[in-house]
C-alpha cells in the first residue's frame, strides 16, 4: 500500500446511536456508498485522516520517481529509456491528481510538501530501498507497481468522490507500468547472459520482502484499520490484499523462471491460496522511522530539487504578475 | 515557503462531440502556464480533442445546504416530462 499506517485519532469506531446527527447523516451515506464531495459535511476526523492519506499517496508517487530517475541516464536502448521517462512521467502526474484531490479537502499542497521535507510525513517505505542495477527498473515495475495496483484498485471505490476519481485515471495508466517491468525480466531471462540472469534474481531477492511490506503491518498491529474501514476510505486489509498479490504473482515468478527468497512459499490446496514466511517487521519499523538504506537521500533529493527550482518560480510568477499588470495599464 | 502559484480547474472535451467535462485542476503561474501544465498532466493519451482551464477562484458553485431549495422544486413539476402525456396507442411513436 502507498500509504502505510495512517492515524485516524481514534481507537475505536463510534455506532450511529453515539453520532451526533450530522454524523449519523454521514455515516448512512457512506454505508449506502454515496460519495462525499468537497462541499458537504464531513467529521473533522475524517478530514485529517484522510489528508494524512492522500498526501502519503501523492509523497510516494512523487519520491517514487527517484529510484527510477537513476536509471534514465542508464538505460540500456533508447526504447527503454523513453519508456522509463514516459513512466516517470505518469508518477509525477499520479503525485498531482492525488494533491490536487487533497486540496479540494483545504489542505495546501506547499504546506504537506513541506512536512514531507521536515520528515513529519511518510511516504511508502518501500523507495528507501536502492535501485542498484537495470533489472531492479524491471523488478519496481513488476513488484512495486503490481502491489500499488493491487491497493489502488480497490480505492477507486473509497468514499471521497476527488479521491476515488483519481485512482480511477491512475489505475487506467498504472498497467503500463507493470508490464513494461514485467517485460524487462522477461527478456532478460529469455535473451541474457547468465550474468544478467543472476541480476534478475538478485533483483527479486532484494525487492521481495520490501515490496510485501507495502501493505503496512499485518491486521492485529494496524489500529487505525477499523475506523478507515467504516469511513470506506480503506476499503479491504491490509493482509488481505497482502495475500491477493501474493497470490496473483507467485505464477509470474514461476514463469520468469526465478524463485523468492522465502522458504515457506507454498501452494496450499486447502486454502486455495499461497502461504508464506513470517515478515521481518523490524526492519518495516526501521525503515518507517527513517532509517532504510535510502531516506536520508531520498528526502535530500526532494529538497534540493524544490530548493533550486526556487528562482524559478519566483521568475514565472513575476512574469505573470508583471503581465497582468500591463494589461491592466492597457485597459 | 514561496507564494503558492494560484489554482486552475480542467476541463476536458474527448473525441465524439461530448461536452468538456471537469478533469481536476494545476497550479500555474499564470493561464498559459496553466494550459501547459493541463495537457501534460491530463491529456498524455489522446484523452482530449480540446482544454479548457478557469481559475478555480472564478468559479461559483451551488453549496450542499442549498440542495433543497434549488433542485426539490423540479421534482413536482411532472408535466414537463413527455411521459406525463398519456397518448392513445393508435396514436403510434411520438
Amino acid at each position: 500500500m502507498y500509504a502505510q499506517l495512517v492515524e485516524t485519532g481514534s481507537k475505536r469506531v463510534k455506532t450511529l446511536e453515539e453520532m451526533s446527527p450530522e454524523e449519523r447523516t454521514f455515516q448512512e451515506k457512506v454505508d449506502a456508498e454515496i460519495k462525499i464531495e468537497p462541499k458537504n459535511w464531513m467529521p473533522d476526523a475524517y478530514r485529517k485522516t484522510l489528508v494524512r492519506q492522500i498526501s502519503q499517496h501523492a509523497h510516494s508517487e512523487v519520491v517514487g520517481m527517484l529510484p527510477e530517475g537513476n536509471w534514465v541516464t542508464r538505460a540500456p536502448t533508447l526504447k527503454r529509456k523513453l519508456q522509463l521517462m514516459a513512466k516517470i512521467q505518469d508518477e509525477a502526474g499520479h503525485g498531482l491528481y492525488l494533491y490536487s484531490a487533497m486540496e479540494t479537502l483545504g489542505a495546501s499542497r506547499d504546506e504537506e510538501i513541506e512536512k514531507l521535507h521536515q520528515g513529519k510525513a511518510k511516504y511508502s517505505s518501500i523507495f528507501n530501498y536502492p535501485t542498484l542495477n537495470w533489472s531492479d527498473m524491471g523488478a519496481v515495475g513488476w513488484l512495486v507497481d503490481g502491489a500499488a495496483i493491487v491497493n489502488q484498485v480497490v480505492l477507486q471505490r473509497t468514499s471521497y468522490g476527488p479521491y476515488s476519481r483519481a485512482m480511477v485515471r491512475i489505475c487506467k495508466e498504472e498497467s503500463f507500468h507493470q508490464r513494461q517491468g514485467y517485460q524487462i525480466l522477461l527478456d532478460m531471462m529469455r535473451e541474457g547472459t547468465e550474468e544478467q540472469k543472476a541480476m534478475v534474481q538478485d533483483s527479486i531477492n532484494r525487492l521481495w520482502w520490501p515490496a510485501l511490506m507495502m501493505f503496512g503491518p499485518s491486521d492485529e498491529d494496524s489500529p487505525n484499520s477499523q475506523q478507515s474501514m467504516a469511513w470506506k476510505i480503506k476499503r479491504k486489509s491490509n493482509d488481505e490484499l497482502r495475500q491477493m498479490f501474493i497470490d496473483q504473482t507467485v505464477p509470474q515468478l514461476e514463469f520468469l523462471g526465478c524463485t523468492a527468497p522465502d522458504p515457506d512459499l507454498k501452494w496450499n490446496e486447502e486454502t486455495g491460496h499461497y502461504d508464506f514466511g513470517e515478515i521481518d517487521w523490524s526492519e518495516f519499523y526501521e525503515v518507517l522511522k527513517g532509517n532504510g538504506p535510502c531516506n536520508r537521500e531520498r528526502i535530500a533529493t526532494r529538497k534540493k530539487a524544490i530548493d533550486e527550482g526556487t528562482w524559478v518560480r519566483q521568475a514565472a510568477k513575476a512574469y505573470a504578475d508583471k503581465k497582468q499588470q500591463k494589461q491592466r495599464d492597457a485597459a | 515557503m514561496s507564494e503558492e502559484w494560484p489554482l486552475y480547474e480542467v476541463f476536458v472535451r474527448s473525441k465524439h462531440g461530448l461536452n468538456h467535462r471537469h478533469v481536476g485542476s494545476v497550479h500555474a503561474a499564470d493561464k498559459e502556464m496553466a494550459m501547459e501544465n493541463a495537457r501534460e498532466l491530463y491529456t498524455r493519451r489522446n484523452e482530449g480533442v480540446s482544454i479548457w482551464v478557469v481559475p478555480s477562484n472564478n468559479i461559483t458553485a451551488s453549496s450542499p445546504d442549498e440542495k433543497e431549495p434549488l433542485f426539490d422544486p423540479s421534482q413536482d413539476k411532472v408535466y414537463r416530462h413527455a411521459s406525463f402525456y398519456e397518448l392513445p396507442d393508435e396514436v403510434g411513436q411520438m
